[in-house]
């Protein structure tokens, strides 16, 4: 059997390798089933919550967690629990809307770049590399600074502190898709940009996007409790796991619940997304997946029946 | 007889429930090369892979056996541990692959790469291994061969990195010499050319030869026993004027009228009154390339001048580098020439910009060579098809589409359903029927073919140029054929072209080209196809 035989039908059965090879992976099907759990509290946590996210009860303040409150209870005698769970959303909220805003924007400037080349190339990406030096943060006290604090505020800051890197991946990967045969043919074909576009390039950069996007959520959700921790982000009262902590840092040693469960659901939620997006990077990336796939076979079952043969001549010869 | 270096016997190779190699059993002598021969994917590598315990497939598994002999104690391949197969690789038996461009590490100089199996088996030191780089580098006929062992493998050509490659197979004194398709990747004069440096060394090292091939024509010139292999089974095993002369199979016999053979019947004549559709007058391009030592050109074509009738073929033919497909993309919008004109049917082709060169894409339709990345992979046959006809509006609404996207595929001989397959359910040739029903979906008055054949197996070649030589009778087609083998232009052509550094040649009509060849060339590229006869046949 010859290379070319091999090579693309590689592409194709690499997607169905890449769904077994997900499922293979313990630690991602966790990851999965916790972001399930997690995007099923964000989209139901106002009709879940056991006591209204506001409701003070100042007799039954800083209450250890008990059968009723089963993470304890806030200086006023608020819920934690029910609080956690709504800052969950809020939290998924603000991190979807912003990932959204800035794949949305970031691909479009960063396929564009990539497509067109030439000077129009040169300017935006020194654009987008001028905004990629700002810290995150100081980016963020920026919007926030003149537009005022808000929720939507915070979505827009992070937003556009994630928007050059989405703009670059979606360049890089436009850059060697543009130069194969089959964007070539169309040219020669006089096929317009925009089904160029849409038919060609973008379909075949979606792989290392969709891993961005998961890892950028995972740093979107934390940007977001650094924001409200500082008072920058969702305001009081609505419920926002960074202002929790915040508030809870005067009863640090009176109320140690008050700070942990807000933080534990933050550490949950974004360990959950970086997992994730590694297990994905892993089986999109061919070269990680070799790897992969060696340390599996080093261990593995005799009967094993993962791969075709119609692929180990390509895999010899280009490795 | 004597004692075989490698004897196989009931090979068989299993991955799930799937057995890939059928109990395949064959020996090579010393000095003897044994040629194994098949289309893709019937098993061919596979074969040899597993019975020199390479196979590096996850969940194979490997039963017969594979016997590798040996001055104390014969060596069993099958099964053996790690640590014996590593004395064996690269010790015992030297291995070509066939993609010269991948198989160098592009990090290492070549003296580097060709001494590391010389210190890890035959433990030399240094400059002992360096020493022998040298007379290695030299065996294999390398130009300047002091200065090429401190080269990288960027800098040396196709052919000369496959020169390394056998030298460094060849480094450690090996009994059995793998050669995996080592010259499909290459012209026909630079395969020529390593099938007779590899017959040297035979005999020079008197090393036993496997060599793999799907062209006959080639394993005609290299092997002494053959092996015909179909779907992992060997269907056919003997000697190589037997298999020539007397072939048993089916199968052996469709190999060998599909090889591509001088003297082979042309075209039909095409009509000679017939309108001129294609004039290009002094086409010149220029490439810059940046460098790390600073900015040059490369001049691709210089001052190319040709003309092609309605209905007619031009073969345009050329070694890699000389230029050819610059003419395509040229012709075709994708590179810019820097002087010349052509002209299809009064319209300048060159300078059109706006509606004008849409129109002007719609006539000229291109046919690349691999038919794995000239089709997206994310989007299915009839996508593919139908997007000349979305582009140019050429038939109004979903179902007009879908009607027109099955007449194109019955066209190129598939049925109207493989609209609904992505590329990768389809075998190379499937592929480029695809790929030229798409060319045809416009209807265009010129089709650019740019070695659109090259990559196929010789069996599927010969179908498809079949295919194409029958649409130009029924639809008056207008062909620019470029190809390296003049075997193939031959069959396809009314004039040949034959260019060399960007320049003309040679320029006539074929019959008085390959009756009568002027240039040196010329005879060059004719004398590098592998002949109708086997080797052995001439030699006695």
């Amino acid at each position: 059997m010859t290379t070319r035989e091999t090579t693309g039908a590689a592409e194709e059965q690499s997607r169905i390798a890449a769904v077994r090879l997900l499922a293979g992976n313990p630690v991602t099907v966790v990851s999965a089933v916790v972001l399930a759990m997690v995007a099923v509290v964000a989209v139901t946590a106002q009709w879940i919550v056991p006591f209204g996210i506001n409701d003070v009860d100042v007799p039954n303040a800083l209450r250890p967690p008990s059968g009723e409150h089963w993470f304890g209870t806030d200086e006023l005698g608020r819920d934690v629990l029910s609080r956690v769970l709504v800052g969950v959303q809020a939290s998924m909220r603000v991190a979807v809307v912003s990932v959204a805003f800035a794949v949305v924007v970031g691909v479009t400037i960063g396929v564009v770049a990539g497509y067109r080349g030439g000077w129009l190339d040169t300017v935006v990406m020194r654009i987008v590399d001028v905004m990629f030096a700002f810290p995150v943060l100081l980016l963020a006290l920026a919007v926030v600074a003149i537009l005022g604090p808000g929720i939507t505020t915070t979505i827009l800051a992070i937003g556009i502190v994630y928007t050059p890197i989405f703009a670059r991946v979606a360049r890089a990967a436009t850059l060697s898709v543009r130069v194969e045969p089959f964007v070539q043919v169309s040219r020669t074909m006089g096929t317009g940009h925009l089904y160029m576009l849409v038919r060609h390039i973008l379909p075949n950069i979606t792989g290392p996007l969709i891993v961005q996007t998961s890892l950028s959520l995972a740093f979107a959700i934390l940007s977001e409790a650094a924001l409200s921790f500082l008072g920058l982000g969702i305001q009081p009262p609505q419920p926002s796991l960074g202002r929790m902590i915040f508030d809870s840092q005067g009863f640090v040693t009176l109320a140690w619940w008050m700070a942990v469960f807000p933080g534990a659901a933050i550490v949950v939620a974004v360990l959950a997304f970086n997992l994730f997006g590694d297990g994905l990077r892993d089986v999109l990336d061919p070269k990680q997946r070799t790897m992969i796939e060696a340390r599996r076979r080093a261990g593995a079952d005799i009967g094993g029946r993962r791969r075709a043969g119609a692929d180990i001549g390509g895999r010899r010869r280009s490795g | 007889m004597a004692e075989p270096v490698l004897s196989v016997r009931d090979l068989r190779v299993r991955i799930g429930t799937r057995e890939i190699v059928r109990g395949v059993s064959f020996d090579v002598e010393r000095e003897k090369t044994l040629g194994i021969v098949g289309e893709s994917g019937s098993g061919k590598s596979m074969t040899v892979l597993a019975a020199t315990g390479l196979l590096d497939a996850p969940g194979a598994v490997v039963t017969g056996t594979s016997t590798l002999a040996g001055q104390s104690a014969p060596t069993q391949l099958v099964g053996a541990s790690g640590r014996t197969l590593r004395e064996v690789h690269g010790g015992r038996i030297g291995f070509v692959f066939q993609d010269p461009g991948t198989s160098l590490n592009p990090l290492l100089t070549i003296e580097r790469q060709i001494t590391e199996s010389l210190e890890a088996h035959r433990k030399m030191t240094r400059r002992q291994a360096n020493a022998r780089a040298l007379e290695l580098i030299e065996a294999v006929g390398l130009p300047d061969p002091a200065t090429r062992l401190n080269s990288y493998p960027h800098q040396l050509s196709g052919g000369q990195r496959q020169r390394v490659m056998i030298a460094i197979a060849l480094a450690c004194d090996p009994e059995l010499l793998i050669a995996d398709e080592p010259t499909t990747s290459l012209d026909v004069t630079t395969q020529s050319q390593i099938i007779e440096l590899v017959r040297d060394l035979q005999r020079d090292f008197g090393a036993a030869v496997v060599w793999i091939s799907h062209d006959l024509g080639v394993i005609g010139q290299v092997a002494d026993d053959v092996t015909v292999l179909q779907d992992g089974e060997a269907v056919e095993q003997a000697p190589i004027l037997d298999v020539f002369d007397k072939p048993q199979q089916a199968y052996t016999k469709e190999l060998l009228e599909s090889r591509p053979l001088i003297g082979a019947t042309g075209p039909p004549p095409a009509d000679a009154d017939a309108a001129v559709l294609l004039r290009v007058e002094g086409l010149d391009v220029r490439f810059p390339v940046t460098t790390a030592v600073g900015r040059s050109t490369v001049h691709a074509v210089k001052d190319l001048s040709f003309q092609i009738r309605r209905g007619s073929t031009l073969g345009l033919v050329g070694e890699s580098g000389s230029g050819k497909s610059t003419v395509a993309a040229a012709l075709t919008g994708l590179v810019e020439p820097n002087s010349g004109s052509a002209s299809l049917g009064g319209v300048d082709v060159l300078n059109v910009r706006g509606r004008a060169e849409k129109a002007l894409r719609r006539r000229i339709s291109l046919v690349f060579q691999d038919p794995f990345s000239s089709l997206n992979p994310r989007t299915r046959a009839g996508t593919a098809i139908a997007e000349p006809l979305q582009v140019h509006r050429l038939a109004h609404g979903k179902q007009a589409r879908q009607k027109r996207v099955g007449e194109l595929l019955e066209l190129v001989g598939l049925s109207a359903s493989f609209a609904s397959r992505y590329p990768h359910e389809l075998s190379g040739g499937q592929r480029q029927r695809v790929s030229i029903a798409r060319a045809l979906a416009t209807e265009p008055d010129l089709l650019i073919l740019d070695e659109s054949t090259a990559s196929l197996d010789v069996s599927v070649q010969s179908r498809v140029l079949d295919l194409l030589a029958q649409l130009q009778r029924e639809l008056r087609l207008t062909y620019l054929f470029i190809g390296h083998d003049l075997a193939v232009i031959q069959r396809m052509s009314h004039d040949v072209l034959v260019m060399r550094d960007g320049q003309a040649v040679e320029y006539r009509p074929a019959h008085e080209l390959f009756d009568n060849p002027e240039s040196d060339y010329t005879r060059t590229l004719l004398a590098a196809v592998p002949p109708a006869r086997p080797r052995a046949a001439i030699s006695g």
